[in-house]
């Protein structure tokens, strides 16, 4: 399939990001590039010195709405995109409202009692939409543990499925960007069949 | 019993398990997980209610901190 036809396919769908952290933010400008058509973006937090490591953030930014400041990038990237922001905390009662008429969901928090929240939340009250999750990306190297596991139609992980971040062990932009990016590669896998499939 | 859990066949000298039983004789200790007992979504509070049975595929995912 050429590039235009995969363009005209994944223009048609739209992506929820769950947090726009280090997993958040290179999940989009991925899916931004190759022209994922409408974004949902949620995150509660601003854009720090810090973030600069690993996330998909300028200089320019520190102090602005996550949200924002991503919004601002991707539209660099791909005018034509649309992108939906909210600056929440998100929970189990607003996941079902934020990700409502989302093809695909990418979890892309930092905390693991978030990414068990949101895949009770989103199998309980999304049923049917698939939810990519990332889990185990702290740290560098050991690219040969980085796996993506199919649990079922709805559910997907990228990750090593062992690391934890610490003090000790960050968040560093190259293995974060290597899972984001996994969890973007699902996305297209996904919007493409779901597009040939109503062909 | 034989159950496939997370895509491996394993066989407990039982003749059905909770999902707690299940956690604890695979000595599964790290508590942020998530479990599936034929795809559907156990929650924690159900884990000792929740029963597995021969043939049953069990899926369970370690939820690590960093993103």
């Amino acid at each position: 399939m050429r590039l235009s036809e995969i363009e005209d396919h994944l223009r048609k769908f739209r992506v929820g990001i769950a947090g726009a952290g280090g997993l958040g933010s290179n999940c989009a400008a991925a899916l931004a590039r190759i022209g994922v058509g409408t974004m949902v973006i949620a995150d509660f937090d601003r854009v720090e010195q810090s973030n600069l490591s690993r996330q998909y953030y300028f200089s320019g930014q520190t102090g602005m709405m996550k949200t924002e400041a991503l919004k601002e990038n991707l539209v660099t990237i791909k005018p034509e995109i649309q992108i939906l922001t909210f600056q929440v905390k998100l929970d189990r009662e607003n996941i079902p409202l934020v990700f409502a008429g989302c093809d695909v969901i990418v979890e892309a928090f930092d905390k693991s009692d978030m990414k068990e929240m949101i895949i009770e939340s989103v199998q309980k009250e999304l049923p049917g939409v698939p939810l990519i999750i990332g889990s185990g990306l702290a740290g560098w190297g050991r690219n040969e543990l980085l796996k993506f596991r199919k649990i079922d139609e709805t559910l997907y992980v990228c990750g090593d499925e062992v690391t934890e971040a610490s003090d000790d062990l960050p968040t560093m932009a190259p293995r974060v960007g290597i899972v984001a990016n996994m969890q973007a590669n699902a996305v297209v896998e996904i919007l493409l069949r779901i597009s040939l499939k109503a062909m | 019993m034989k159950i496939i859990l997370n895509d491996r066949e394993e066989e407990f000298e039982r003749e059905a398990m909770s999902v707690s039983e299940m956690l604890d004789l695979k000595k599964f200790s790290f508590r942020m997980r998530i479990v599936k007992v034929n795809g559907k979504l156990i929650s924690r509070d159900d884990y000792g209610s929740s029963v597995i049975n021969d043939g049953d595929k069990v899926q369970m995912i370690y939820l690590m901190s960093g993103g």
